[in-house]
This record gives structure tokens, sequence and C-alpha cells, in this order.
């Protein structure tokens, strides 16, 4: 790998990509971009996809019975617990 | 001008950082409905606490102050809405079993998301559907990525991308890709966010990211290519 950045071959400059791209910095202006059209046209197309992500799957709200299911449920989990199956007696009683 | 690569706040979403600060909580909440107890000035730590302490109208807020996240981000995972519909109830039923177990070491919206994402991966696994899992997207894997975008450069996409086809290629991805693509492309968190409740590094996360972009990128460029044959 060379040390001038100008010169990074295009899978040397793929590789600091991510890192790139993930820390925020403004990789279109990194140096191999000057001269790379193929790796302009990558990073163009990935901002492409990032942006149009923003607009995807609106979020919804769930219906209301979700939040009876749940309240049902947790009232099942308490009467669960506040009634415990009966444990077999450690010992045995006497018999008659 | 803000980067595109980095999750901004657009609109109809909520940053997870909000939490940090409760007097902008009920601003950024989004689809917010009121609080079922009537006690709108609780701050959400006070709530938390309160709901820790077994408080059940505590919780019925807590769970009214994240359904909307929550059940979205297992809509955009699973895509059918009984399913995303279950796992909520299941996410929201594990976090009535463990929410006394939270101590604060990382945001609350961060660890109940964390929750949400382990019933949602172990729904995946049930079904078989994991294509690739998580464990694998988050390992690094040298046979993928960069080199596959050398080729073709004549085949770009050209300015904007069709929603709905944008959608299916994301639904086609393999769930480890495509959870992290909605954490931080769709819902907006960030890196050191992801990495908190996948349990990876923020390097992982950012590669990973990387090549789920790579992925629809690819994905996309076929459907393009396919409609450009006569």
């Amino acid at each position: 790998m060379t040390g001038d950045p100008g010169k990074l071959s295009c899978a040397e400059f793929q590789m600091q990509l991510p890192e790139l791209v993930g820390s925020g910095a403004d990789a279109t202006t990194h140096p191999h971009l000057q001269s790379c059209e193929r790796c302009r046209a990558l990073l163009e197309d990935l901002k492409t996809i990032a942006e149009a992500a923003r607009q995807l799957f609106p979020s919804v709200e769930p219906p209301d019975e979700v939040w009876e299911h749940i309240e049902s449920a947790i009232r099942q989990e308490k009467e669960g617990d506040s009634n415990p199956p009966v444990a077999p007696p450690l010992i045995a009683p006497p018999r008659q | 001008m803000p980067n595109p690569f980095s999750p901004t706040q657009a609109p109809g979403r909520v940053r997870p950082s909000h939490e940090t600060d409760p007097s902008t909580a009920a601003k950024a909440r989004e689809g917010a409905t009121p609080a079922p107890s009537g006690q709108g000035n609780a701050s959400n730590g006070e709530i938390l606490a309160r709901a820790q302490a077994g408080d059940h109208q505590a919780f019925a807020q807590l769970y009214s102050l994240h359904k909307r996240r929550i059940y979205s981000l297992c809509l955009r995972m699973v895509g059918n809405v009984a399913e995303a519909e279950d796992l909520t109830q299941e996410a929201f039923l594990q976090l009535h079993r463990k929410i006394a177990t939270f101590r604060g070491d990382s945001a609350f919206s961060t660890w109940l998301h964390r929750l949400a994402i382990n019933v949602v991966l172990m729904q995946l696994r049930k079904k078989g559907l994991s294509l690739v899992s998580l464990d694998e997207a988050t390992e690094p894997t040298p046979d993928e990525g960069p080199s596959r975008s050398f080729g073709a450069p004549d085949l770009t996409l050209t300015g904007a991308i069709d929603r709905l086809a944008l959608e299916r290629a994301v639904a086609e991805l393999p769930a480890g890709y495509r959870l992290i693509f909605i954490l931080h492309d769709v819902e907006g968190f960030e890196h050191n966010e992801i990495a908190s409740m996948l349990d990876c590094s923020i390097g992982n996360s950012k590669s990973q990211l990387h090549k789920a972009r790579l992925k629809l990128r690819e994905a996309l460029r076929a459907q393009n290519s396919q409609e450009e044959q006569p």
C-alpha cells in the first residue's frame, strides 16, 4: 500500500471507505476520487442509497390490541406468581 | 452541508439520543400518545424508576413512549404486520420481566432496542430465515466487500432511487445486514449505539453497514439492468 492517498489503488481506497464514510468525514474530497471515476460513482451511489433510506418504511403505531395482550399476559404471569405450584413436602408425612 | 452518510433527523424520525435530554423528549417522540396514567410531567427517568419498582401505570407510560419505535423496528425486520405485533408484545413482556435489571449503563432506549432485536433474531432463527445470521454479519468477511464494486462502472444508479425498489432490496438483504442498515440508515442510530445493541465493535458496525449498502447497490443495479433489457 502506498502512503500517498492520491496514489491508492481502487481496492486500497475501497478498503478505507467504511471508516472514511462512517467517521462522518467528507469522503468526496479524498485525493483518489480526483482521478477515479469508478470510485466516484460508487461513492455517489452509496450516498444516494443512504439518503433514500430516510424515506423508507414509514414508522407506524401498533394497534391497541397489542397493549391489551401485553396487559393480559402480565396479569397472567402475576397470577401464576401468586399461586405457585405446591411443592412436594421435603419429608413424607407419617403414615396413619 | 450535512453529511448524507450520517444519521440525521429526518421528518417523522426520532433521534435516539433525545433520551439524554428529557426536556426535548416529548417533542422528539414520534406519534406520542397521551401517557396512560395522565402523569405527563414526570421525566423519563422518574417513569423508568417507577416502572422498575413495579408501578404498572409507569410501565404503561414506558410502553406509550417506546411502542412506535419498537413496533416499527419489528415490522421493518419481518415485513409482516401480525408477526410484528407478536414480536412487539414479546419484547415488552421481556421488558416487564427484566426491567428491574436495567442499571443505566447505556441509554434505556438502546437497552430496550437490544432486547427487542434479540426477540426478532430469535424469531428469524426459529423460522430458519436468517440467510446470514447476525453473528456472521458482524464477523469480518474478507471475501466480500469492495472487490465486488470494481466491475461495470457504466452501471451506476442515477439520481433518485425508486423507493419501492429499495424497500424490496432491503427486504431481501440477509437479516444481519438488514438489521444494521435499518438501525443506522432508516432509524438513525449512531454506530456506537448499534455496537452496544449488537455487542460488536464500532468498526464492525461501520464495515457491515458499508457491506449492506454495497449489496443494495448491486441489487438496484441488477434491477436497473433488467429493466433496460428489451
